[in-house]
């Protein structure tokens, strides 16, 4: 086992009698509980985290938290427990871990697509692998293969998470994002004015900065008080703090989505409580907050320098978060490049730690400020009006060179020292993280005395502290209680005390704008300077597009990729934009900022599915027979969210039918005998009222005036426009009583249709409409024995064909239960449905089964349903319509009430010029020639299969099965001027090449004059 | 997600319980036989999509399957008001912006491109 060559004998929050054994890339290592895998892999030495994206240069950790670009590791012991995608800055350490880096192939250390970065090399501009591998264009996909697979993007597991994630709706008057000083004074101030408040923190512990802060408060150690607050809050039953949680995205109206990582701190895959129980490993919370706090801090930006991404170039804080919070010196001799006086403490850090400091090199010319002189006391050697311009190393950073600066000349001003050191962290500034704050799509505004982008806030969002660019500790503990106060109030909170601890006053001299550092050689021929680390973008690839002539940022940064990676260029951004600004000869709000976007971090798919998944992922409805069509062995159809029998397939001679021949069969047992299909899930709804008849006449196309007590009548629905929207059979129950049937899939739709005219345009009239989709369920007995069945089962309705005829219906009972029976037909034979309500379903069903023997009574499912009702030319709306289909274009005019007194809804479109024209697509029958020909739903028809390509497509066809009937296949279709061409042939083009044939016929293929229904 | 106000309900709900249904105060023209194609055909396909006030109809589809009018802002997604059916709306135009402030439109332009 390595040993923890960088870790101190002392300090930081780590357990050292708590030793954890970790894998990383298949070595095992060794850290303590407290740290992160970050900490760990630095405290044993690891330079190499990863191989870069593009140029498969190596990587090692540069930061301490979200921002890190690097180290992105893929985590999980087993397969099923593989998650991708993992910020080793912020995935606490555990007992066993298994961690892997996700790029380099074969292996970190030993690239072989670093040669393809030598050969690209000097120069792989934006855009290099398109312009590069883009010929032959067929041979793109195979580039990319191999280009992917070298890159890697971590992956997803090959097998079933065993984990449960879940969902919490959450509500408070305060959230309070962040837990750094800002946001625990914030919290305080509005805990202790009584309103609800959720404190969440993304990291392992609360406190920020503060963690690792060199200053003190009330004179002790910051992070005492820390503990002090959270003591405070833990014990207020109107708080709720949530630790190891994200706030990934800010929503519209103050609802807010929270990442808790509830036990990824524990184990790859969620360990059982203690007793025994499940836990959820992940949960999202949504949040609806009355006023958001956003203190979210400040992220350090790096100097963008020569070979500013070989391992050992690190972020000052960086460094500071390692020596103090973890115990681990990133290295042993240090070069602090810095733009500001705050960053001097990762040198004091770092000297405390005993290890050298060969020089903090500061851009500006007289720095002043407390920690400088604090550096300059210890004897540490402070290079001004200078940076380093330049690392050198290969798998790890072996010196610095260092020379003097002209910012405004962009140009190095000096002889160029070099200086042996092993770790070079820099510091450009900081800024403010303002993410959360640009997902409510408010443009930040560039502030140049804090020299960063800070947020514009929407109504109800306050930021705190650092996040719009107040540093000093003591005014970020100031601005927090006075912004927590202020967002308590504006919640009806009472005014409350906040006593603020003593800080120490720390004199700062001003920063100074510093980005891209200059080199000897100008940009575009310098050793590459690293701007976005994720996504392997240089400051020479900004340049060359501004000199493309992409002027716009947005442009640039989709030119570049910058910003594109998992870290949504966190650190690179605003020195992206600094140096198209430069290139530009323009000001940073000149060229703007690019938009941020949910999510900050990535966030599992578990997380955003939360219990939604598996048998819960949407609904099922079942019918009241569901679980006999189960027993009975049949196969079934999703329609809509119900669950429908699709066939019935039987063993015949030890073999379980097709499809086809169990369509057949059941298809040849309506025609010959009877069967029986579960239609419950047609849509029903019940219309009441003075005014029902009339509402009924504006909503449909045909007449309702003389539909007596008894009678059904079969209606069209058109929207105004004139297309056909649903059908469906209504039946008269009194005369101011209707039950209305929809398309199984249209229920919703339509009733919500008919709120919307009676609410909406036509209030004044007395009517009510009611769903009773699910309180009756329908029974279709159809065959030409279906009377004789039924017969056996009721003795108070009577079944004479002369008094019970085609579209009425009757109330009685059957198999003893009350029943209303429709004598109504979807198949084109004798039919009768039997309405009873749910709960009496399956005692009749059952009943009519033990009738039924002697008949052979044959269930049959929703598809030879579909043959027996294409066969009769029947449509289904939403098949063979699409919402450009008029009644007249079904050829239905026979149910078009051209002279009703109201103007109903769509008559008045069926005269517009478009809806007039003859040449519409009609629907129409088609015979394929060759009748053992089963045309393709969808195929494109065309007059002449001859003509030049492109060939004019004349319409599509809408259905087609295989008749066992006709013993031959059958389609409707739409045709232009289709009803005018009957007995025409029309041509089918295939995928394959080859072409059908079809003649043009009625819809109608059985019994045309209707005469079965009525034996 | 939003936050809406049923003024039937009387109470703040979550989006998911409601439908939008698009443009408010869409008159079905009386007499639609006396439209000519143009009319009818600005009836029925012509809507407004404006940058500021919009009027909308929504439908608290799983709530009290009531229809009524929302007033919203298209750039911010603040919701100004909710209304039943029949009545008009309060809030027809942009509050006028003081001097001291950027208005909405400036700070969120073009972030819904």
């Amino acid at each position: 086992m390595n040993q923890q060559v960088q870790r101190l004998a002392q300090g930081g929050r780590i357990d050292r009698s708590r030793p954890l054994d970790f894998t990383f890339n298949g070595q095992t290592y060794q850290g303590y509980h407290g740290d992160t895998l970050a900490s760990a892999l630095l405290a044993n030495g690891v330079d190499i985290v990863n191989r870069s994206f593009k140029y498969s240069r190596p990587r090692g950790i540069v930061a301490a938290g979200a921002e890190e670009p690097n180290a992105v590791v893929q985590l999980g012991a087993s397969e099923a427990a593989q998650v991708p995608n993992v910020r080793a800055t912020q995935q606490a350490l555990y007992a066993g871990l298994v961690a892997r880096s996700t790029n380099g192939w074969p292996s970190v250390q030993k690239d072989l697509m670093g040669v393809v970065g030598k050969v690209g090399g000097k120069f792989m501009p934006p855009g290099f692998y398109y312009k590069t591998f883009m010929a032959p264009a067929s041979m793109w996909m195979t580039y990319e293969k191999y280009i992917r697979k070298s890159a890697g993007l971590g992956r997803s597991p090959a097998e079933a998470d065993p984990d449960i994630y879940d969902h919490r709706n959450g509500h408070c008057e305060v959230l309070v994002i962040g837990a750094g000083p800002s946001g625990l004074a914030a919290a305080l101030a509005a805990a202790r004015s009584g309103v609800r408040v959720i404190l969440a923190d993304e990291q392992e512990a609360m406190g920020g900065s503060l963690l690792d802060s060199r200053e003190t408060l009330d004179g002790k150690p910051a992070d005492q008080w820390v503990a002090d607050v959270l003591e405070e809050l833990s014990g207020l039953a109107n708080v709720t703090l949530l630790p190891r949680t994200t706030a990934n995205g800010y929503h519209d109206h103050n609802f807010v989505t929270l990442h808790e990582r509830r036990t990824e701190h524990l184990a790859d895959c969620a360990p059982r409580t203690a007793e025994g129980a499940r836990q959820s490993r992940a949960r999202l919370h949504r949040v609806r907050a009355g006023q958001v706090i956003l203190a979210t801090g400040a992220h350090e930006r790096p100097l963008v320098y020569a070979g500013n991404d070989v391992p050992g170039n690190l972020l000052a804080g960086a460094v500071s978060t390692y020596i103090r919070r973890y115990g681990v010196v990133p290295g042993n001799k240090l070069v602090l490049s810095v733009s500001n006086d705050h960053a001097y403490r990762a040198a004091l850090d770092w000297h405390d730690a005993g290890r050298e400091v060969v020089a903090i090199v500061d851009a500006r010319e007289a720095p002043d400020g407390d920690l400088v002189g604090e550096a300059r006391e210890r004897g540490i050697r402070v290079i001004t009006g200078s940076a380093v311009i330049e690392a050198k190393g290969a798998n790890r950073v072996s010196a610095a060179r260092v020379a003097r600066i002209d910012i405004d000349g962009f140009r190095v001003a000096g002889p160029v020292e070099t200086l042996a050191c092993d770790c070079v962290a820099s510091s450009g500034g900081y800024s403010p993280v303002i993410h959360l704050a640009s997902h409510t799509g408010a443009r930040p505004t560039w502030n140049d005395g804090i020299l960063g982008f800070v947020p514009t806030l929407v109504d109800g969002v306050h930021a705190a502290g650092g996040a719009h660019g107040i540093y000093a500790l003591g005014e970020v503990l100031a601005d927090g209680v006075a912004v927590g106060s202020q967002a308590a109030a504006a919640t009806g909170g009472e005014a409350a005390e906040v006593a603020l601890p003593a800080s120490q006053a720390i004199a700062e001299s001003p920063a100074c704008a510093l980005y891209q550092v200059p080199h000897e050689k100008p940009t575009l021929r310098a050793p590459k300077q690293f701007v976005d680390l994720q996504n392997d973008v240089t400051a020479a690839a900004i340049e060359l597009a501004t000199r493309e002539g992409f002027e716009s940022i947005e442009h640039v940064k989709r030119y570049t990729a910058m910003g594109f990676g998992t870290d949504q260029g966190k650190l690179g951004n605003i020195n992206g934009m600094a140096i198209a600004a430069r290139c530009l000869k323009r000001t940073i709000p000149e060229v703007g900022t690019t938009v941020f976007r949910p999510n900050y971090t990535p966030v599992t798919f578990g997380a955003i599915v939360g219990r939604h998944c598996g048998e819960l992922f949407d609904p099922e409805r079942y019918t009241a027979l569901h679980q006999w069509h189960v027993e009975n062995g049949a196969e079934f159809e999703d329609v809509g969210q119900w669950k429908r029998p699709w066939y019935y397939p039987r063993k015949q001679g030890g073999k379980l039918e097709t499809m086809h021949e169990a369509v057949a069969r059941e298809c040849r047992a309506v025609r010959e005998g009877v069967g029986i299909l579960d239609a419950s899930t047609l849509g029903k709804i019940d219309i009441q009222g003075p005014d029902a008849r009339e509402f009924l006449a504006r909503i449909y196309t045909n007449k309702w005036e003389k539909l007596a007590v008894g009678k059904c009548r079969y209606g069209l629905m058109c929207k105004d426009d004139g297309m056909v929207t649903d059908d469906g059979v209504t039946s008269c129950l009194a005369d101011n009583h209707f039950v209305m049937t929809t398309t199984t899939g249209g229920a919703a739709a339509i009733l919500e249709w008919l709120e919307l005219w009676h609410q909406t345009e036509w209030p004044e009239l007395d009517v009510t409409f009611t769903s009773v989709t699910d309180h009756w369920a329908t029974m279709t007995v159809t065959g030409p024995k279906s009377r004789a069945l039924l017969a056996e089962l009721t003795d108070d309705i009577d079944l004479d064909r002369e008094s019970f005829k085609f579209m009425d219906w009757r109330e009685g009972t059957v198999a003893g239960v009350p029943a209303r029976v429709f004598r109504i037909s979807f198949t084109g034979e004798l039919t009768f449905e039997i309405n009873v309500q749910a709960h009496y379903a399956m005692h009749v069903w059952k009943a009519l089964f033990e009738h039924g023997k002697k008949y052979q009574l044959t269930p049959y499912g929703t598809e030879t349903m579909h043959v027996l009702r294409a066969e009769k030319g029947f449509i289904i709306v939403g098949q063979d319509t699409d919402g450009s289909v008029t009644p007249e274009d079904l050829g239905m005019q026979w149910c078009v009430g051209y002279d009703k007194p109201f103007s109903w809804i769509g008559k008045r479109a069926l005269t517009r010029s478009d809806t007039a024209r003859s040449d519409r697509k009609q629907l129409v029958g088609l015979r394929p020639k060759d009748p053992k020909v089963v045309l393709e739903e969808g195929a494109q028809i065309v007059f002449d299969p001859n003509h030049a390509i492109p060939m004019p497509m004349v319409g599509h066809v809408t259905s087609s099965y295989y008749s066992p009937t006709l013993d031959s296949g059958f389609a409707l279709a739409v045709v232009k001027g289709g009803q005018q061409r009957m007995g025409e042939s029309v041509y089918l083009p295939m995928a394959d090449g080859s072409v059908h044939e079809a003649e043009i016929t009625s819809t109608i293929f059985i019994d045309p004059k209707g005469e079965r229904q009525h034996v | 997600m939003f936050q809406i106000y049923c003024p039937y309900c009387e109470e703040l709900r979550e989006e998911e319980e409601f439908h939008p249904k698009g443009q408010a105060h869409i008159v079905r023209p009386a007499n639609p036989e006396a439209c000519s194609d143009e009319e009818w055909g600005d009836y029925l396909f012509f809507r407004d999509n404006p940058r500021g006030i919009h009027h909308e109809l929504w439908v608290h589809a799983v709530g009290c399957r009531k229809f009524f009018n929302v007033t919203r802002h298209t750039v911010s997604y603040a919701i100004l008001e909710t209304y039943k059916i029949g009545e008009q709306p309060s809030v027809t135009a942009e509050p006028a912006v003081s001097e001291s402030t950027t208005s909405t439109d400036d700070v969120r332009q073009g972030v819904r491109a």
